[in-house]
């Protein structure tokens, strides 16, 4: 399988990320970081510790999880239930530029879930999208403000990220 | 998921391990300043209860609001059951109609397993007869794995009244499936014949059930339930079964205390020992919502493959 980003180009991809972050967002106070489970989780963890590390401001981040207000659940007559796991948001998202966080974006389903999911939490001043990659074929009208990567693909291909918390190693992997 | 939850019987560990997985997540919802997910949207559910309940049935209730089905609450006192309509009948009415799922508490032991046979709709058992209760179970195991971390090797005294319990048959169900070891304990003549096939150790004597116990598990002495003189009366069954402070003592230091409720307290508990530190039954019945929220997400879901509802179709 063809590799298309390797550890070295994860990290710069993160660091100009966090540096574009702060460029655009003054008041870092206001700031907060949600990653959606499960690998926009630790990449939101890594973001705020280099924000940490750039500018000394801790910044909040906390892991939603979206299976509960997906849009093909029940769709199936056979197969069990996507596996929920739990969402840790332990601050106010009120009035708070959130930055979601996600590893790959393509039909963008998953955003509007996660717009969805996180707005029940309370009213954000505004939801930016951060993506490690993405891969176009968009079903939605959404688009990320932040892109480590943008990367053509067909849609028979599969785009898989690998992150060392979860999977021992960073890579970005296409397969089909 | 099989098409129904009729009993702990039918359920494997995998799939217990499941439900009480899926439970965890679902407990932060209820956390939130908005209790609700819109996962069972366009979802029409109907508990259906032919026996007074309070807490399962509001249980039931508010797990299902907070996953946004549409709940039909169905008091047999108020329905044409009090004109002689049969269960059957009843329930392919209530089928007519095309609700995705029917819970269902019974006096009849099986009453779902009938229900099941004979509706599309996915039946959960709330409890029927002397039979079983395994969305209880289900809690009571998630409630012991939250103070334990584990079920597997603990040492667990059921004490009470075990022949007309089907809280009790749903858990040793469930925790013999899980490796926990169980002793149950109550006076001879309120003991199911048969019950050590079960893999349980029978004990008549509650001070030597409760020794070195990691959870007390206390039933009710159901009345309602008793054809016959069972104990002598409900003095001297709390003077030699009932839980006291003084028995507690002998389980370990961290020992938790159950009751599936509702309790007689000086009955089969002492008030101070049912609202005391080592008492974890409020905590029950707050685990009772997310345990059954994860029970009626995991049913809406598909059937697997050699399942009930695929044999029908």
């Amino acid at each position: 399988m063809p590799v298309v980003m390797d550890a070295v180009r994860v990290a710069r991809s993160l660091a100009r990320i966090a540096h574009e972050i702060l460029e655009r967002n003054r008041g870092l106070e206001e700031i907060a970081l949600v990653g959606i489970r499960s690998r926009g989780v630790p990449l939101a963890r890594r973001l705020a510790a280099i924000v940490k590390e750039i500018s000394g401001h801790e910044v909040p981040a906390g892991a939603l999880d979206i299976t509960l207000y997906r849009d093909d659940l029940m769709r199936h007559a056979i197969g069990a239930q996507p596996l929920v796991r739990s969402t840790d948001i332990p601050f106010s998202i009120d009035d708070k530029r959130i930055l979601l966080v996600d590893d790959v974006l393509y039909t963008g389903r998953t955003i509007r879930a996660a717009l969805d999911a996180l707005i029940e939490f309370g009213r954000p001043k505004s939801i930016q999208l951060v993506v490690l990659v993405d891969r176009g074929h968009r079903e939605l009208p959404i688009k990320a403000d932040y892109i480590g990567k943008n990367l053509p693909t067909s849609p028979s291909e599969s785009v898989q990220v690998h992150l060392t918390e979860l999977d021992g190693r960073d890579e970005v992997e296409i397969e089909g | 998921m099989k098409k129904d939850l009729l009993g702990i019987a039918d359920l494997s560990g995998e799939e217990i391990y499941r439900i009480l997985d899926t439970a965890d997540a679902m407990r932060e919802i209820g956390e939130r300043p908005i209790k609700k997910v819109p996962t069972l949207r366009g979802k029409t559910i109907v508990n259906l209860f032919y026996e007074p309940s309070t807490r399962t049935r509001t249980s039931f209730e508010i797990a299902e609001k907070r996953l946004s089905a549409d709940t039909l609450n169905i008091a047999v006192a108020s329905s044409s059951v009090q004109k002689g309509e049969t269960l059957a009948d009843t329930a392919m009415n209530l089928e007519a109609m095309a609700p995705d799922m029917i819970v269902l508490r019974h006096a009849c032991s099986g009453a779902c397993h009938l229900l099941a046979r004979i509706c599309r709709s996915r039946i959960i058992n709330a409890g029927d007869g002397m039979h079983e209760h395994p969305t209880q179970a289900l809690l009571d195991a998630f409630t012991i794995r939250q103070h334990k971390q584990r079920l597997a090797g603990l040492k667990i005294a059921i004490v009470g009244d075990l022949l007309h319990s089907r809280v009790l048959r749903s858990n040793v169900l469930l925790l013999t499936k899980l490796g926990a070891e169980v002793c149950v304990c109550g006076p001879p003549t309120l003991v199911p014949p048969g019950i050590e096939r079960l893999g349980v150790r029978v004990s008549i004597a509650v001070d030597e059930a409760v020794a070195g116990a990691d959870v007390i598990m206390m039933l009710r002495i159901q009345q309602e339930r008793m054809r016959g003189a069972f104990v002598p009366s409900l003095r001297e069954y709390f003077h030699v079964f009932g839980m006291t402070a003084e028995r507690v003592k002998r389980a370990k230091p961290d020992v938790i205390i159950m009751h599936p409720g509702p309790m007689n307290r000086g009955v089969e508990i002492a008030s101070d020992v049912a609202d005391g530190p080592y008492s974890v039954i409020l905590e029950q019945v707050a685990n009772g919502v997310a345990v059954r929220m994860a029970v009626l997400y995991l049913l809406a879901g598909g059937v697997e493959e050699g399942s009930h509802a695929e044999a029908a179709a």
